[in-house]
């Protein structure tokens, strides 16, 4: 009956589908009050910004950043995204969120109303939450300082376009794109993007370090005039002294190539720190756009609540989310694995209803958190403490695995058969979780290359080592370009060896 | 908290850069897939753009990546029906749609060919790209210097009809908000609040006060609109223009074509193409050029082009007739000192015999002199070609035309016989390479 009175004396914030720069402001503030006031997100600032399609398929291009060093890979998916998308094969994204701060969204010009009100509670709000809170950006990104950062690598690559040729620079930039996967630190902090003035600086005593590493490439005495104890020695210490061994590829050829002039290891170096910045993301997808999801839908439902919104308005909102949250089963023709909206959404879902309205199996397995009737909170300690990994091990009930009816095939390609191994059942819970888990670890994600030896008294050969996870090898074809590109950034010899972990045997071995 | 910013205006084209980048990388693959459209299609179609596809070899971007064959992984998969624990089930064939193979197209990699469209600018640029004029024809071109007026920034004076509105309105604005010129609003308001107070009809004397201090500001305001004016002289910018030397670049194109009876559609449809084909490559050379249609039976008029392509017309051959009625269309309208004259000639070779002595006269006597170029070309159906393959068996047109050949260098022969030898004989009569050459 309240909801009802309430309803008859609040008038929608809107009533059409066009929408105009006074409207979004009012939801944006209506919005607000929902997210900041009733769930108690913490948020950077907001900058909106509405663009054409054009500069939407523009964005798509630069991996979605407003500002990115010129390279022909970014015309390539321009040319791919811009056919499809003019064919109809696929559309385009309806906002694209920066992890900024102040935190960029573009909004699409063509949105209706409903959708903009939905694209500012979903990544004004929600994506913007979780960039600001969830521990990974907080630890491996620097929200300050990446648009001041991209504006420096876009110029200081078109300086060097000006002075050593668009060809020169292009080759570099090939190579150390094929590397971006191999340019991650994943076991030290993050370097903070430092100002244009600071990298001089560092420019300058980057080049002194180089300078004295020079005594590292003399040509050493005879080796029979030493034991090979003593050789054995100087080469530990040769390793220790470059870090080996380095899983972080870029930065290795970065700070020891011997063929390398400054400027194209700054290059490696821009294309290192843009794929650190990018790191997290692909880590917490599944958590990202869960938390995102699960605050527009949310926001959506409290203003439709408390009458500002309209049915309509309603109805066109549940049935976009609806799609977007549609996980198809694994036999449906448009299944491609598992939807990271879907799984990330209803396991959201869920946990409010275990906080809200557990079940004695929930009180059983989630014993923190059952019942506590404090759905926000518990959601916004697992948006700021977990990665999708973590966060599925810690949270996907059994409740869940039933509804998604989720099962765990075996695919071992020595094998003509696929074995079911775990299903949803009492004895598959655990299986099928720490499986589902295991899909998205940094082992499954990354594969472990790294350095390992450098032959530098001999003929500066280099020894790359691929720890295998599931004895899964190396497809061919790209590995010997890849070890192409890094031949050209080294200058000499590289060895590539696919590593099975628990014998040390090199099952592969690849060279270009 | 929050900012909105309408980007909409912002200029368009950010990525025209990267694409050009692309296409530059993917020329080989793009310049094969232009060649093979230009032969299904009608050139006069290349007005939109052109949807071309291209193989990716040499586009991959390569990084380490798993083999999805090998080894063993576990798949967590939503739906299940009625698998048990333990169940087995066939591995589908590796062949076609498999795992792995669309996995890999999700992150562009495996893709084998991919699908886009050029801009009719783009399309025509890899076309033409190594086709140039050849280069004694640019000397002569260069002698002829016409001057034209180009864009060149701005200046302080000019004539009125030159004034630049917008730059001027920015510079006045600036200098207004600057020296805090009152507005006309303002001005207004400060009005209306005095009238008010003047029609009440008693003023106390805090109101009194009010009146004389409003009217105080309102002469001030008034005083400083006069002093900084809406728009002052030195606001006033012109569009400067200022005069270059340009080599003239004004040519003419004849096309003379023989539609007697003997012409069969396929002859005309071939010489149609090689016409439009030329015709696109002069219009990119030059910034205007004329065209004039002459088609010929055993009596030549000029005529329109459409006339030219589509009506059809018999009669005897006498080849001569055309380049007469050619001559004369110059001396009349297109005197060779202002003009780069090209000629194009299609023909299937024949010619009444007593004519082509009268022929090579009229060619190497007046018109050769006169042209920059004068290339014929000679239609051969296909299966024309086929029963007499032998070098030996030319018409009569082309043995005294090969003559022509030996003594001017403005003038060439080619024989045409499908429209896939179309493109390779304009390209072979205009190659960078032997234009250099022919210094």
């Amino acid at each position: 009956m309240s909801a009802s009175k309430k309803k008859a004396k609040i008038t929608p914030l809107f009533d059409s589908a066009d929408w105009d720069y006074a409207a979004v402001d009012k939801v944006f503030q209506a919005i607000q009050t929902i997210a900041i006031d009733e769930m108690g997100l913490d948020v950077y600032p907001t900058q909106v910004e509405v663009i054409t399609s054009e500069q939407m398929l523009d964005a798509y291009s630069s991996v979605g950043m407003p500002l990115m060093y010129s390279h022909w890979s970014f015309g390539k998916s321009f040319v791919r995204d811009e056919a499809s998308y003019r064919k109809g094969v696929s559309g385009l994204a309806y906002e694209i969120v920066i992890n900024s701060n102040p935190c960029i969204c573009y909004i699409m010009e063509e949105n209706s109303m409903t959708m903009q009100t939905l694209v500012l509670a979903h990544a004004a709000f929600g994506h913007n939450h979780f960039f600001k809170n969830n521990h990974l950006f907080k630890q491996w990104t620097d929200a300050n300082a990446i648009l001041d950062y991209l504006q420096f690598a876009k110029n200081y690559i078109a300086k060097c376009e000006e002075k050593y040729g668009q060809k020169e620079v292009e080759k570099i930039l090939d190579s150390a794109h094929a590397l971006q996967g191999q340019g991650i630190d994943k076991f030290t902090r993050r370097q903070k993007l430092d100002s244009a003035a600071l990298r001089e600086k560092e420019l300058a005593r980057a080049e002194y370090e180089r300078s004295q590493y020079s005594e590292l490439w003399r040509t050493l005495p005879e080796s029979n005039s030493k034991d090979s104890h003593e050789i054995d020695l100087i080469e530990k210490e040769l390793a220790q002294k470059l870090g080996l061994p380095e899983s972080n590829l870029l930065y290795f050829l970065e700070k020891h190539s011997p063929i390398l002039e400054s400027w194209q290891r700054e290059i490696l170096r821009i294309v290192r720190s843009i794929a650190q910045y990018f790191y997290p993301q692909r880590q917490t997808k599944l958590m990202n756009e869960g938390c995102a999801c699960f605050v527009h839908y949310h926001i959506m439902n409290r203003l439709y609540d408390t009458g500002q919104i309209t049915e309509g308005a309603m109805l066109e909102f549940i049935d976009f989310h609806t799609r977007v949250v549609a996980q198809p089963d694994f036999d449906s023709p448009h299944f491609s694995g598992i939807n990271p909206y879907a799984l990330g959404f209803s396991m959201m879902k869920d946990i409010e209803r275990i906080c809200e309205q557990p079940t004695d199996e929930d009180r059983e397995w989630f014993p923190d958190i059952a019942g506590n009737n404090q759905a926000i909170a518990t959601l916004k300690d697992a948006w700021e403490n977990f990665r999708d990994e973590s966060f599925i091990l810690q949270y996907l009930s059994p409740h869940l695995m039933r509804e998604l009816r989720l099962f765990n095939l075996k695919d071992d390609t020595s094998k003509p058969h696929y074995v079911v191994d775990a299903i949803h059942n009492e004895q598959g819970y655990k299986a099928v979780r720490s499986a589902l888990a295991a899909q998205y670890s940094v082992a499954n994600l990354d594969l472990d290359i790294q350095v390992t030896n450098v032959d530098l008294h001999g003929n500066r050969s280099m020894i790359l080592t691929h720890n295998m996870t599931n004895d899964v090898t190396l497809e061919e074809k790209q590995a010997d370009t890849t070890l192409a590109h890094i031949q050209r950034l080294w200058g000499y010899d590289v060895t590539l060896n696919s590593v099975d972990p628990n014998t040390n045997k090199i099952k592969k071995s690849y060279s270009d | 908290m929050m900012h909105i910013i309408d980007r909409r205006l912002n200029p368009k084209g950010k990525s025209l850069s990267n694409r050009q980048r692309f296409l530059d990388r993917a020329k080989k693959q793009i310049k094969r897939a232009v060649n093979d459209a230009i032969k299904d299609r009608k050139i006069s179609n290349t007005d939109g753009g052109e949807r071309i596809k291209i193989p990716a070899d040499g586009l991959t971007e390569p990084r380490f990546m798993g083999d999805m064959r090998k080894g063993h992984r576990d798949r967590v998969m939503p739906g299940n029906r009625d698998f048990m624990p333990g169940d087995k089930i066939k591995r589908p064939p590796p062949q076609g749609q498999g795992q792995g193979g669309r996995e890999a197209s999700e992150d562009g990699e495996g893709e084998d060919s991919f699908q886009f469209t050029l801009t009719r600018d783009e399309f025509l640029d890899i076309f033409f790209e190594d086709m140039a004029l050849p280069d004694f024809i640019k000397k002569s071109i260069k002698e002829e210097v016409v001057h034209e007026f180009q864009r060149a920034g701005y200046k302080r004076q000019g004539s009125p009809s030159n004034l630049n509105l917008k730059l001027t309105m920015r510079n006045s604005l600036a200098r207004r908000l600057c020296l805090r010129r009152p507005r006309e609003a303002e001005i207004a308001q400060l009005e209306d609040k005095i009238t008010l107070l003047r029609k009440k009809d008693k003023l106390p004397i805090k109101d009194q006060k009010k009146l004389v201090a409003l009217l105080e500001e309102l002469e001030v305001k008034q005083k400083r609109r006069r002093i900084v004016p809406y728009i002052d002289p030195l606001d006033v910018r012109y569009t400067s223009f200022t005069e270059v030397e340009k080599p003239n670049t004004h040519a003419v194109m004849f096309c003379l074509m023989d539609v007697s009876g003997s012409m069969g559609e396929v002859h005309k449809e071939l010489a149609k193409r090689f016409f439009m084909l030329l015709h696109l490559f002069l219009t990119r050379q030059y910034s205007k050029v004329d065209v004039v249609f002459i088609r010929h039976t055993h009596l030549a008029s000029e005529v329109d082009e459409e006339t030219f392509f589509h009506s059809r017309e018999t009669g005897g051959t006498i080849v001569s007739t055309a380049l007469e009625v050619m001559q004369k269309v110059i001396t009349d309208r297109y005197p060779p000192d202002d003009w780069n004259i090209y000629a194009a000639q299609a023909s299937d070779g024949d010619n009444l015999n007593s004519d082509n002595v009268r022929c090579q006269h009229i060619l190497t006597q007046e018109l050769l002199p006169q042209c920059q170029y004068f290339a014929y070309v000679e239609v051969w159906d296909r299966h024309e070609a086929e029963m007499f393959p032998s070098d030996g068996n030319v018409t009569r047109l082309w043995q005294t035309y090969d003559q022509i050949t030996k003594s001017h260098e403005n003038f060439a022969v080619r024989k045409v016989t499908g429209p896939e030898d179309i493109f390779p004989v304009l390209h072979d009569l205009f190659d960078k390479n032997k234009a250099s050459e022919a210094v």
